[in-house]
């Protein structure tokens, strides 16, 4: 099973993996991260390890994805 | 195509840290939220890290937003002037042809200030990568016009919309570059799409590649986005690259002649030479005849010659001047020679100054010669009242249908070009003089003269025939009854 | 040793290979190009690299793309070219690479002509590019000085990481003299600690010249003047010519000094008690050698002569501190002042 892991503080809320996101399980949160934005979250479940998100994350160290956990 | 990893996580080529960057955020970057750098910036940094080549990389970062790329890379780093990377780059790469050399520019950057930067370095086929961010727009100074802002787009400086008739139109610098024939690759991407994403990805490997296989130049533009200037969302941002941008700057392989190039073909290796052989390479090996010289013989106005020679370029007046420089030289004396400069070269006219002297020489001037060598005849007009008293006119009589007026100096006409003409070339009339210089001064030797021409003559052939003109010009002053 | 009778601006060159020098990157521009000419020929022989840049501005750039790599590297030119490489100039002060830049001075300002000038001095002396930065300058006035002190130029950039200036003028660049060629220099500073080589020792190195902070662009700053300072006190060079007992001091640099020498020789053939201090460093300036002079009672007064409208005239105006009168005599735009003009000068000065 794929998952993801969102470094909510390293996000900046900029919302392009959740538009990438073919499966749609990335969410934004409610919570306001020490950056000041609302950062991505992962849904918790559906992801199919596609990469996307990562590749379209400007940040580093924003998001992980796992293909094969 | 390398396989996608299990686990997709920040790169190693990324510092662990940013401990460059000066605020408290130093896992994170500088840039805007949803900023195209960063995507391109992951994809170079997994680049580096698949090809293992961290350790030899080198990053330029460019003035504008990406100024600070070496906040980043955890590779040898380099800040360099607006525009300026290719020329950086060049000098690093051609210098170090091992390294892994990548110039990270904007749009006004690359295709602004430094447009002509970048068409000479892809021209040269600089083995370096170059990764090229078009976001339409200046980013860092506030959102002013750049070369790529599209035909009606408003920024800060085109508040009206860009208009072809007043700011032309938006430079396609894919599209240019691929015109040159140097360049190895070059490809246009975008990062919206899944689609476009791992196209890029799958682009700006190939562009390092191809220097890692010393290919030659690469570049890859990346149509990217810039929500803040843009003033979109990120997602609109990236709409607006799909709608708009992407009809002006359609996507694609522009050149790609990587296929026909052998692996190193372009790269530029260099070679170890021992610098016990610099001497030689310099030509300061060589072994010139020497003699000590020795003036008691010499007529006293005659001990320091300061030597005026002038006539038309073309008649060997800088070589006659350097041929008794040399000679000096091999006698132990101090020499110098000037060639005439400045507004004086014009009209053809040529001269040059010799002085050689047992002391230091001050002034190398020659304004009171006391040798002057007319070889035409506005040299004689122009010169005869320098001359010292006592000093000796040497004139070109085959040149100058006039007579020197002086009477209180030395004076020896001599049908120098037609003597020359006799012995077989009028090239040789110069040395006709040297001749008469020896005979008349008794300064110099012959024969050191002789073996100094071999240093001071590029084409040896003629040494021979000289050698005769020398012998022929001495026996004439010789033989001279005034 | 090995003697050769060459030009000024071929000498440069032969000096720089000598020196250890690795590439050369250049624009053409009379009267410098000899020194082009020259690199062109030897550099690949010696399996160093040469390259033609598209322009000033880029070769000197591409200078600090090598030095910044850790290797001996030069350009040359003249006015123009020099004007252009003024951003890269500062780039590499704030930067600290130690880059060899050869001014071939010709007539200005604008396209001007290419016959001998020394109107350069102000722009590279005191600045000509942005920033609180100092460049050591070098003035040969022969062509043994434009091997030995091109030669020099590289040891002392590389020993206070600073860009060095070989300042001379067309007129030194085109004459020829006898010069004798030393050995090869053996051994090159180690760079590791701060040059990005592409490599895995240096790769934790950054060249850079920004610093946002001012704090931290001030404390940048603050080094670099106490660098500044410590050429001030180790480097300075200036020639003595017959100054012991003079009255009148001469002080001419480059071209000008040849000139002034025979000036001195000739005002003291007519009782005239003359010498010249002949600055061999621009920055650092002999100002403390001046000083004394001034202070030194015997002293009457200065005479400076250049090639400009009297530009190193005011660093001496300065060291003298209105102590001594201190006479300029300038020609301008390509004209070599003569000896009987200085002759003159020196006889006005000794009234
Ligand atoms: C010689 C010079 N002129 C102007 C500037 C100011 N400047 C800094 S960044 C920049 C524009 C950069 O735009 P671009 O290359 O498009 O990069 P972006 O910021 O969009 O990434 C300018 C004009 C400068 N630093 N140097
Ligand atoms: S890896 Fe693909 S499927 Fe999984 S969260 Fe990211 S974008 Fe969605
Ligand atoms: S793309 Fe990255 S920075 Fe943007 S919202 Fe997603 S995780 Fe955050
Ligand atoms: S201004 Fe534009 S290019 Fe610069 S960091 Fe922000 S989004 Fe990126």
């Amino acid at each position: 099973m794929a998952r993801i892991e969102v470094h909510k503080d390293h996000c900046k809320g900029c919302g392009l993996c959740i538009d990438i996101c073919p499966v749609n399980v990335i969410e934004t949160s409610k919570e306001i991260n020490n950056l000041g934005y609302h950062p991505a979250q992962y849904k918790g479940e559906g992801c199919t390890g596609c990469t996307l998100c990562f590749y379209t994350c400007p940040e580093p160290d924003a998001i992980v994805v796992y293909r094969k956990d | 195509m390398a396989q996608l990893k299990d686990v997709l996580k920040k790169p190693s080529s990324f510092y662990d840290e940013f401990l460059r960057k000066p605020d408290n955020y130093q896992q994170d970057t500088h840039y805007c939220p949803g900023c195209g750098h960063g995507i391109l910036h992951k994809l170079i940094a997994e680049a580096i890290e698949d090809f293992g080549i961290k350790d030899r990389t080198i990053m330029i970062s460019p003035v504008g937003c990406s100024v600070f790329v070496y906040y980043y890379f955890d590779t040898g780093n380099f800040q360099v002037a607006h525009g300026r990377a290719p020329a950086v780059a060049t000098g690093i790469k051609r210098t170090h042809p091992d390294a892994i050399v990548i110039s990270y520019q904007g749009d006004g950057d690359l295709a602004a200030i430094g447009g002509n930067n970048i068409l000479q370095a892809a021209n040269r086929g600089e083995n370096i990568t170059v990764f090229f961010v078009n976001n339409a727009i200046y980013g860092m100074t506030g959102g002013q016009m750049a070369p790529t802002t599209l035909l009606g787009q408003k920024t800060m400086t085109s508040p009206y919309g860009r208009k072809a008739t007043w700011e032309g139109y938006p430079m396609k610098v894919s599209e240019l570059l691929s015109t040159l024939e140097a360049p190895a690759y070059v490809e246009r991407i975008a990062l919206t799409n899944g689609k476009n994403l791992m196209k890029a990805r799958k682009a700006v490997r190939k562009a390092i590649q191809a220097q890692i296989d010393g290919k030659g130049f690469s570049l890859v533009e990346t149509l990217s986005m810039c929500p803040s200037a843009w003033r979109m969302t990120p997602v609109d941002a990236k709409k607006w690259v799909e709608e708009a941008m992407m009809k002006t700057f359609p996507l694609g392989v522009y050149k790609d002649v990587l296929d026909e190039r052998e692996v190193g073909s372009w790269h530029r290796a260099l070679e170890t030479v021992p610098i016990e052989k610099y001497h030689e390479i310099l030509g300061l090996a060589h072994e010139g005849m020497e003699v000590e010289g020795d003036v008691e013989s010499v007529p006293k106005i005659f001990r320091n010659p300061k030597v005026l020679i002038a006539g038309f370029g073309g008649q060997g007046i800088l070589l006659l001047g350097q041929t008794l420089a040399e000679t000096g030289m091999r006698h132990g004396w101090n020499s110098t020679w000037i060639p005439s400069y400045g507004p004086e070269m014009r009209g053809g006219t040529a001269n040059c100054h010799v002085k050689i002297s047992s002391d230091p020489i001050g002034s190398p001037v020659v304004s009171e010669p006391n040798i002057l060598i007319a070889m035409n005849k506005p040299s004689l007009e122009r010169f005869e009242k320098d001359l010292a008293p006592g000093g000796l006119l040497i004139y070109n009589t085959s040149m100058i249908d006039i007579k020197p007026t002086r009477t209180d100096i030395e004076i020896l006409p001599l049908p120098a070009t037609e003597m020359a003409d006799e012995i077989g070339s009028l090239r040789v009339a110069n040395m006709v003089i040297i001749g008469a210089v020896l005979e008349k001064t008794k300064i110099l030797q012959k024969d050191v003269v002789l073996d100094s021409l071999n240093a001071v003559v590029k084409h040896k052939k003629f040494i021979p025939m000289n050698s005769d003109a020398i012998n022929k010009g001495m026996e004439y002053a010789r033989n001279y009854k005034g | 040793m090995a003697k050769e009778l060459i030009k000024g601006n071929e000498a440069v060159i032969k000096g720089a290979l000598l020196a250890g020098c690795d590439a050369y990157f250049g624009y053409p521009i009379t009267p410098a190009s000899e020194i082009a000419h020259a690199a062109a020929k030897y550099f690949p022989l010696a399996g160093k690299v040469f390259l033609q840049a598209e322009s000033e501005i880029a070769a000197i750039q591409m200078c600090y793309g090598a030095a910044g790599g850790g290797v001996r590297v030069m350009t040359a030119s003249s006015g123009p070219g020099i004007s252009l490489k003024m951003e890269g100039i500062s780039y590499s002060a704030g930067s600290e690479l130690p880059i060899v830049i050869v001014d071939v001075m010709r007539g200005g300002p604008g396209l001007g002509n290419i016959a001998p000038s020394q109107a350069d001095y102000n722009q590279i002396v005191k600045g000509g590019g942005h920033g609180n930065y100092k460049l050591l300058v070098l003035a040969p006035n022969s062509a043994q000085e434009m091997c030995d002190l091109t030669m020099l130029a590289f040891e002392l950039a590389d020993k206070y990481r600073n860009p060095t200036v070989v300042l001379t003028d067309g007129f030194n660049g085109q004459m020829m003299e006898p010069v004798e060629f030393p050995e090869p220099v053996k051994k090159k500073p180690d760079k590791t600690d701060w040059a990005a080589m592409g490599d895995a020792k240096t790769r934790k190195n950054l060249i850079n010249s920004i610093y946002l902070d001012p704090e931290e662009m001030e404390e940048h700053n603050v080094h670099l003047q106490e660098k500044y300072k410590k050429m001030e006190q180790n480097e300075v060079r200036y020639e003595d010519y017959k100054l012991d007992g003079a009255e009148i001091i001469g002080i001419a640099y480059g071209t000008t000094s040849r000139v002034m020498y025979t000036a001195v020789d000739e005002a003291r053939k007519k009782g005239i008690n003359a010498g010249m201090l002949r600055p061999i460093t621009l920055f650092p300036f002999p100002k403390v050698k001046i000083r004394e002079l001034a202070e030194s009672s015997k002293v009457k007064a200065f005479l400076v002569s250049e090639m400009s409208n009297g530009q190193m005239v005011d660093d001496v105006r300065l060291a003298v501190e209105g102590k001594k009168p201190v006479n300029f005599f300038g020609r301008m735009g390509g004209v070599v002042p003569t000896v009987s003009e200085l002759l003159e000068q020196f006889e006005k000065a000794a009234k």
